[in-house]
């Protein structure tokens, strides 16, 4: 009888819970995990002081317009980013479609060029997205100099290699009946994608792309501890000379900043949609 | 557990009069049916007698005290004693059904047991017993999404029988089963309930199981009592009043929605 | 397509194109500049000088224990997220009442809104240089975002099981480990995995400022115009970043 009652999933528990313990072990150790360090007088003192010196926040005239230069420039450079990942995004995300291949209708050779065309996007779009904008930036920099345009670049790679990754995967999912008839009709890819794809799958493009400007506001706020441009820059400069006050209203921008991109993301979506 | 309203009434706070001067009194060890039209407001009385609903009016008591008056700590407890089973099974559907019966009893554990009972059911042949009675012994292990509607109530039943309590309510604990299930399952607690000395209140849809098996009917109808006879004594006169506006009489094996039509027997 | 273009639409439209031109006109990007002949050969000279990669067993060793790292800082950070966000996320999906709910909510919307890099920052000052500060940057942000995720989850839950379990004069705790967790569950580890995702993406950048991991590795060979030491870091997190890729595409197939 109580053979019949032994729970069948113990023993898998019992074995994923001592891998999970003997994993966590060396992990722990590879992160330097002390807690303690926390707690370290040297690093105690440092961090009391800095925080010390949030208040009272930096509003001297000079530095807030300092700060406006800046968030102005932090919002052009996700902006401006997008705009250039977009570019580089439609052309490669049409081509990875599937559905808008004119070779897969007839009969014949298969398209393997096609094949291999779309492999080949593939693989562009992965080594685009898969280095990190912050990467790109560092490069940039050291080819455009510091400022902006290496922060605008290097969001237009990552993010074109995101866009047009997603885009193909959201017209790759889409309904693909209307585009097969166009395309068996005679018409041209172009011609298929704005009138057999576009109007079922629109929606979900320009929701993800305007979802995508809200990350480029994170991040370009981020840039400047590369050297390139915006809010980053202020915030490298305030946290090196141990700034308190200036690191306060700089962080206090930083939320304002991603409230702001929120709720501005949140309602194109309502309007484009 | 002995239980008596007087004068009980509730409304919602929608301000839904849900019921009106309920007057009942049962005695422990009482075996007692709740007939009556939907929305007629069965489930809410079953809650006030869970001391789970507290009424806007009237007086409550529960062994001679009333629960509301108590402390937390003391309520917890008495809950603890009543077992209710619902309409609608609340399991978690991802649950194993072993886990489902044994939080039956999680209100008498400490929570150092209920919690390694997750990692490691603490009673696996205490619910395995359970689900036998209901013929549901090889679910043990299986997880409650692959249950169909009525092995799902099964296992819901099986979860208050083994809490053991004292006080055993039942909202309609047959309703996704069919007629010879219903039969039996409405047996088996009339038999826990007698077997334990447990006091049981079932509310059921279907009229016949209700009189095969209780000796004591309660017909409720627009909040209120309508009828509280032995179950020997209800006439057909008044079920016909008792469902008047659904237009027929519910038995068992018609779905809890379709009313019998019983214009063949007027005519007669 | 719908038919016509309503007004607001419209207007939506004109905005972003502006938006996007007084962006350009507002940098003052020097893309002219980029292209001229001096311009192009400098660019193409710098590209030079990346290949070929430093493939010396003893760079590749660090490296790969660079990655390891990263890996490291990502999973143990996401982890200690998931449980502060799981903690979290009781009071701001307001179960403890309305005033605790907003205090967490603005907690969480804290942790969240500020980047993972600037965590670093300040974490390197309150722990020291290392991979210590990268997991515990990555962690308060992530709390941030799986807390907030995982209150939703929860405001979404069907409240029946647990009233059940309380009904019957289960303890809160006991009630919510039984009558809730198993609906949220799936959701929340699912959140889980898909913020480790990101995080071993974060967790490469963050030695830019000092937080371990890959990023420390590659700041330091491009500060000594090490070109060919610094491609192999970027190659590694390539690689890193396509296998996270692939198996999150492949587990996603699975599930």
């Amino acid at each position: 009888m109580s053979a019949s009652v032994r729970d069948p999933a113990a023993l898998p528990r019992l074995g994923w819970t001592l891998v999970a313990l003997v994993l966590l072990w060396p992990l722990l150790r590879l992160t330097d995990f002390r807690p303690a360090a926390l707690f370290d007088d040297g690093n105690l003192n440092a961090m009391g002081h800095f925080v010390g010196g949030f208040l009272p926040m930096e509003t001297s005239p000079d530095f807030l317009a300092l700060l406006g230069k800046a968030t102005i420039e932090t919002l052009a450079m996700a902006t401006a980013g997008v705009a250039v990942a977009f570019v580089l995004a439609v052309p490669l995300g049409l081509a990875m479609t599937r559905s808008l291949s004119v070779s897969r209708l007839g009969p014949g050779r298969g398209g393997w060029i096609g094949q291999l065309l779309r492999a080949l996007v593939r693989a562009v779009l992965a080594v685009l997205r898969g280095v990190p904008e912050l990467v790109w930036a560092l490069l940039f920099v050291r080819v455009f100099g510091l400022g902006a345009a290496a922060g605008v670049l290097a969001l237009g790679i990552t993010y074109g290699g995101m866009l047009g990754k997603v885009y193909g995967e959201i017209l790759e999912s889409t309904d693909d009946q209307p585009t097969r008839a166009l395309l068996e009709a005679g018409s041209g890819r172009l011609a298929a994608f704005c009138y057999g794809l576009l109007p079922n799958a629109g929606q979900e493009l320009v929701s993800y792309t305007v979802y995508r400007w809200e990350c480029a506001v994170r991040a370009s706020v981020v840039m400047g501890f590369v050297g390139a441009g915006g809010l980053g820059q202020l915030m490298d400069q305030s946290m090196k000379m141990l700034n308190g006050g200036e690191a306060a209203t700089i962080l206090a921008t930083f939320l304002a900043l991603v409230v702001a991109a929120d709720a501005i993301s949140e309602l194109l979506r309502r309007r484009l949609a | 557990m002995n239980l008596s309203l007087e004068g009980v009434g509730l409304v919602h706070a929608n301000g839904h009069q849900a019921l009106r001067w309920i007057d009942l009194h049962v005695e422990a060890g009482e075996r007692v049916a709740l007939i009556g039209a939907s929305g007629a407001g069965k489930t809410t009385l079953l809650r006030v007698l869970a001391a789970a609903l507290r009424p806007s009016g009237g007086r409550l008591r529960m062994e001679g005290g009333d629960p509301w008056a108590a402390s937390p700590a003391v309520l917890r407890q008495l809950r603890a004693r009543i077992g209710l089973v619902h309409q609608a099974p609340p399991i978690p559907p991802r649950q194993r059904v072993v886990t489902a019966v044994l939080a039956g009893r999680l209100g008498q554990w400490p929570l150092w047991k209920s919690l390694a009972s997750l990692v490691l059911p603490a009673d696996a042949e205490g619910a395995r017993r359970e689900l036998a009675r209901l013929d549901l012994a090889d679910k043990l292990f299986e997880r409650c999404d692959r249950l169909s509607g009525g092995q799902l109530q099964r296992v819901a039943l099986a979860r208050v029988l083994y809490q053991q309590p004292d006080l055993l309510l039942a909202d309609e604990p047959v309703s996704a089963m069919d007629p010879a299930l219903s039969e039996l399952t409405v047996a088996l607690l009339n038999e826990e309930a007698s077997r334990r000395r447990v006091t049981l209140v079932a509310s059921l849809h279907a009229v016949d199981l209700a009189l095969r098996h209780f000796p004591r009917v309660v017909g409720v109808k627009d909040s209120g009592v309508l009828f509280d006879l032995p179950a020997s004594q209800v006439t057909e006169g008044q079920l016909r009043e008792l469902y008047a506006a659904e237009g027929g009489l519910p038995i068992a094996g018609a779905p809890a929605s379709a009313i019998v039509d019983l214009s063949p027997l007027r005519c007669s | 397509m719908k038919p016509g273009v309503t007004f607001g639409g419209l207007a939506a439209i004109v905005l972003v194109l502006a938006a996007v031109a007084g962006s350009f006109a507002y940098l003052d990007m020097p893309l002219g500049a980029l292209f001229t002949g001096a311009a192009v050969g400098e660019a193409v000279a710098f590209v030079q000088r990346f290949f070929p990669p430093d493939l010396s067993a003893d760079f590749l060793a660090k490296v790969g224990g660079a990655a390891l790292e990263t890996l490291a800082i990502s999973l143990v950070s996401t982890l200690l997220a998931a449980v502060a966000g799981a903690l979290l996320a009781m009071p701001a999906a307001g179960r403890q009442g309305r005033a605790v709910r907003r205090v967490a909510r603005f907690v969480l919307n804290l942790l969240r809104s500020v980047p993972e890099l600037v965590w670093a920052t300040l974490m390197v000052l309150a722990a020291g240089l290392g991979p210590f500060a990268g997991t515990l940057a990555l962690a308060l942000h992530t709390t941030g975002v799986l807390g907030r995720l995982f209150a939703e989850a929860l405001e979404n839950a069907p409240p029946t099981p647990a009233e059940a379990l309380a009904g019957s004069g289960t303890p809160a705790v006991a009630a919510f480990l039984y009558g809730t967790l198993p609906l949220v569950a799936p959701q929340w580890l699912a959140y889980s995995l898909y913020r480790w995702e990101m995080n071993i993406r974060m967790a490469a950048i963050l030695g830019f400022v000092g937080a371990g991991g890959l990023g420390g590795l590659l700041y330091y060979s491009l500060s000594l115009f090490h070109e060919a030491e610094a491609s192999t870091v970027i190659l590694a997190m390539l690689a890193m970043a396509i296998a996270v890729d692939g198996a999150s595409a492949w587990l996603r197939r699975k599930a």
